[in-house]
């Protein structure tokens, strides 16, 4: 069975694109081989800053034969359907089959494949694929017409067995297949012959060209992190940049410089960011976690063992890193003078055109902000003031050099501007979560402008009508919601969240009157719950049964309901309990439906005629005496399990008593006590919505 | 050629090297446009000359203002008046990274020792209403060039495709000749009996441009200006083609273009003067994008664009 070797050679293709290219190009290969008839055994892609390579092994060397029949339209059918199937089937009438069938004569067609060379089916596969690659961004190139990411120059397609190796006819706008690839840029740039996979990887090899990138990944972080090791010293790790980096280079040489100490004195996440953003270096640091260090990964070796490179990166490092000097003592000399002066220079910047600058957003913040400390348990005016400076360094030169930093630079622009370190810290945290793993807030003024900031954008967003719609969210509402949602469940707030939005709609004032819908919002904020609790494995039939309940805005009730609910559920009380609960209910609701009155005065005990009947009577007696008190107190799994204890007598009581009774007395009563049965498991949660 | 290349020792052997390497390529070697623009790119030897069918090769030196970048001279590496090296070939010939390579060897910068790379950099021009695909070129960690395959110009799909290189020769030049401050550097050979800086040719003006960019330009007149200019150019190109007194087809697409690239400086200054604010800015340069598009229009019903006339 011979093996396949692809190679697409080109000019640098972007390394944010490298890993996906290489998937697209198995995928789409090996699956237009399969389709054709051709299996193989495996397949293995890989990716440098110049080539997508494909490797496949043990494929078949031609495709089965394969024999179909399809029937047609009656042989007395129009013309029009005969022509339609000729052409489906790409036959001639003549050889068509006339067969008897149950409605007389039909057409039959016959279509006999014959198996193709592997060659013919990959040429064609490739070919397709290559005229059809999804990459993110294309481009054409000199005369021609063929798109790829950057130019195209050479294509290695090579069948091989123990016979020996034969490159598959190909070519596409001007290039034709081959069995030469070319190693290095510029430590082998000569012309390379390969015979199959182990030789093309080793020849690439021995040509300064470290095929895998995931090897290439290996060597630099191995390398870098024994080069600091030596010197006492700790890499920072960073696998975005090491995916990128690992992009950026065939054939990996780690240098490490040292940071010149002038720049010593700049926060690590100044650093850390101007060295990755900048230049893609990892950051160094000591014992001490100081950053003194730089690691760049150069693409070749040389004679001076790299001193020219590293000079040279240590040079514009040293410029890069002079900007961002001078950005931050401009920036702390602010902060120290009068830090609120960022806050009034954001009135000329737009946060959004129907929403209003960037100011009128931290003060609507501000007072929200004010609204909702009393309820976290902070202080009303160190909130405001935290609130007022937290977006603050969107005016700083810094984090309008370094967006990424918006935050993490307010919090150290407010300690130089003499604020406490809690309203500092507030800068950083109010941003967060930032995401489902990010951390929450727990710091009281940190979580109340956290708080305002993300329901100030949810309420803003929801009254202009910008709501996100599918795979829509430009403006990272459902983000903001998750963050609403972690920081109430996560520190275990209480607070009526429909209240809150109310409130933001308040101080809103400045929106020309465009209103939030409360409501809309608070369902919105329900289905990212919903979501959110699922992934903690919630059932959503929990949770709706939960969401009907009153006080449904309140998310840390809700939740804790929510789990009692479904604990209760794992129980075979609880599991068995909801079908007499549901039967009860059912045969209410049709003798009402039926009888056109509603069956809630109370059941008598009186007329109870049977043991089991006075059995539940004294149950429900003792089940809602335990009930009404443990709901008070928000004790769920109390009330829960006290329901738990109705699920004997109910079972009983349908087991032996008629409901149906003859005495239409009796069958009142008894549809009473189903209705009491009824009330006290709603009481708990709305268990119709229970499934199954 | 591998470590034979000899270190320049001023900025203008710099440029005079590269001059004379993409001239032995095969370019013509044009000189500067004789207008202000922010970039090499607006020279008609670009912008419009990638339009069309017709092949083209050239290589020139662009002064380029860019008004807020002006620093009083202070700034090591800022200036509001630099100099571009532009070199635009269609179509892009498929060595084409390994002409560039050959240009980097030509101004002194030894490949054997240095460390250069390819590095994605998408290039756009909202002014032109162009776009290509290419990367920022670094040697050794810095950013010596852009190199961009043009896709589209004002609009117009570019077929054939021109590989189009810059050069930001300040920047290049300092790193080649080992220059911490641009006012520094050598403008001619250091040991000319009257050796010159860069700071001795354009300290004073960088001071003088940065007053007057910042400061002192007369905004009323610039808009006025502005205006004038938008005007014209929508004119030149609604006059019809037949040029009544000789008879012949002249589409004015070169004088039109003049107007769109002097719109497009004006914009600038009007910017450095902080008087665009940031919704505006979109509106102005949609304005200027249109100008750009309408001269792609005319231009490529010429016959420098391979038009049939």
């Amino acid at each position: 069975m011979p093996d396949l070797l692809i190679e697409l050679f080109s000019e640098e293709i972007p390394a944010r694109m490298q890993a996906r290219a290489a998937d697209d190009l198995k995928r789409l290969v090996t699956d237009g081989l399969v389709e054709a008839g051709l299996t193989y055994a495996s397949a293995g892609a890989f990716s440098t800053p110049r080539r997508l390579t494909l490797s496949v092994e043990g494929l078949l060397a031609e495709s089965p034969a394969t024999r179909e029949e399809r029937k047609g339209p009656r042989v007395d059918a129009p013309e029009k359907a005969l022509e339609g199937f000729l052409r489906s089937t790409g036959l001639t009438r003549d050889q068509l089959e006339a067969r008897d069938d149950k409605k007389g004569q039909v057409w039959f067609a016959v279509i006999a494949r014959e198996g193709r060379p592997a060659a013919g089916i990959v040429a064609e596969v490739l070919e397709k694929t290559i005229r059809t690659f999804p990459w993110p961004k294309s481009m054409r190139w000199g005369a021609g017409n063929l798109r790829w990411v950057r130019p195209l120059h050479s294509i290695l397609c090579l069948l091989s067995d123990e016979a020996g190796a034969s490159v598959v006819p190909l070519e596409i706008d001007g290039i034709t297949a081959g069995d030469s690839t070319a190693g290095h840029r510029f430590m082998a740039p000569a012309p390379i012959q390969v015979t199959g996979f182990d030789d093309y990887r080793a020849k690439l090899q021995a040509a300064h060209v470290v095929l895998s990138a995931e090897d290439r990944a290996q060597a630099i972080w191995h390398d870098a992190e024994q080069m600091a090791f030596a010197q006492g010293l700790e890499l920072v790790e960073d696998k975005g940049l090491l995916a990128e980096v690992a992009g950026l280079v065939e054939w990996p040489v780690v240098l490490m410089g040292a940071i010149d100490e002038e720049f010593l004195g700049l926060p690590a996440e100044v650093l850390q960011t101007s060295m990755k953003e900048h230049q893609k270096f990892f950051s160094v640091r000591d014992i001490t976690e100081q950053i003194t260090h730089f690691v760049t990964v150069a693409n070749r070796e040389t004679a001076d063992n790299g001193a020219t490179i590293l000079a040279g990166n240590q040079k514009v490092l040293s410029a890069r890193l002079a900007d961002a000097k001078f950005f931050w003592e401009n920036d702390l000399r602010i902060a120290a003078t009068d830090i609120t002066q960022w806050t009034d220079a954001l009135e000329n910047v737009t946060f959004h055109n129907k929403l209003g600058s960037q100011q009128a957003r931290i003060k609507r913040i501000a007072k929200l902000a004010r609204e909702i400390a009393p309820q976290v348990g902070a202080d009303v005016d160190d909130v405001h003031t935290a609130a007022l400076v937290a977006k603050a360094d969107l005016s700083s030169e810094m984090v309008y050099e370094f967006p990424e930093l918006q935050g993490i630079m307010g919090e150290y622009y407010a300690q130089e501007a003499h604020l406490s370190d809690e309203i500092a810290a507030a800068a950083r945290e109010h941003y967060q979560p930032l995401g489902p793993s990010d951390d929450v807030p727990e710091a009281p003024i940190s979580v109340a402008v956290a708080f305002a900031d993300k329901i100030d954008t949810l309420t803003g967003f929801w009254a202009i009508d910008e709501k996100p719609t599918g795979s829509k969210d430009p403006f990272a509402l459902r983000r903001a919601a998750l963050g609403v949602i972690r920081l109430v469940l996560e520190n275990d707030h209480r607070m009526a969240l429909g209240q809150v939005f109310a409130k933001a709609n308040e101080v809103a004032a400045d929106r020309d009157g465009a209103m939030a819908d409360v409501g809309d919002l608070m369902a919105f904020i329900h289905d990212r719950l919903k979501v959110f609790l699922r992934d903690r494995g919630i059932r959503h039939d929990v949770i709706d049964a939960c969401l009907a309940m009153p006080g449904a805005d309140d998310l840390t009730l809700l939740v804790r309901r929510a789990q009692a609910l479904q604990a209760f559920l794992k129980m075979e009380e609880g599991e068995n309990l909801i079908q007499g609960f549901k039967r009860a209910h059912n045969i209410l609701k049709q003798a009402e439906a039926a009888d056109g009155v509603e069956y809630s005065y109370g059941p008598d005990p009186k007329l109870a005629e049977t043991q089991l009947e006075t059995a539940l009577f004294a149950a429900l007696d003792a089940a809602e005496a335990e009930i009404a008190p443990a709901m008070e107190a928000e004790d769920f799994a109390e009330a829960m399990g006290a329901m738990a204890g109705l699920r004997a007598p109910v079972d009983a009581f349908f087991e032996g008593v008629q409901v149906n009774a003859d005495s239409q007395i009796l069958r009142r009563n008894r549809l009473n006590l189903l209705h009491r049965i009824s009330a006290t498991c709603l009481s708990v949660a709305d268990l119709t919505r229970i499934e199954g | 050629m591998a470590g034979s290349a000899t270190r320049p020792q001023s900025f203008q052997e710099i440029i005079l090297r590269l001059q004379t390497y993409w001239a032995s390529k095969g370019c013509a070697v044009l000189q500067p446009y004789d207008m202000e623009v922010g970039a090499g790119t607006f020279h008609p030897a670009t912008t419009l000359r990638a339009l069309g069918s017709k092949s083209w090769a050239a290589a020139y030196v662009q002064p380029s203002r860019r008004p807020t970048d002006g620093r009083y001279g202070e700034n090591p590496n800022r200036l509001q008046h630099y100099y571009q090296y532009q070199v635009l070939i269609k179509p892009s010939p498929p060595d084409l990274q390994a002409l560039y390579l050959g240009s980097l060897e030509a101004i002194g910068i030894d490949m054997d020792l240095h460390d250069i790379r390819f590095v994605e950099d998408d290039w756009e021009s909202p002014t032109l209403g162009a776009w290509g695909l290419g990367w920022e070129v670094w040697c050794d960690g810095m950013e010596v060039s852009q190199f961009t395959y043009f896709q589209q110009v004002g609009g117009h799909d570019c077929k054939p495709v021109s590989g189009e290189l810059t050069y930001g020769l300040e920047r290049l030049a300092m790193y080649v000749l080992g220059v911490d401050h641009v006012m520094e550097m050598p403008f001619n050979d250091p040991s000319a009996p009257i050796p010159l800086t860069y700071g001795d040719v354009f300290k004073q003006t960088e001071e003088e441009y940065s007053r007057w960019n910042f400061d002192q330009a007369d905004t009323d007149m610039l808009l006025t200006h502005f205006e004038d200019a938008e005007a014209e150019c929508q004119r030149i190109l609604d006059a019809p083609a037949r040029d009544p007194k000789t008879g012949q087809h002249i589409v004015m697409a070169h004088p039109a273009y003049d107007q769109c690239i002097k719109a497009s400086h004006l914009f600038n200054l009007l910017d450095a003067r902080g008087v665009i604010s940031v919704t505006e800015r979109q509106a102005y340069i949609g304005r200027v994008r249109a100008l750009a598009k309408a001269c792609a229009d005319a231009f490529v019903t010429t016959r420098a664009a391979g038009a049939e006339v």
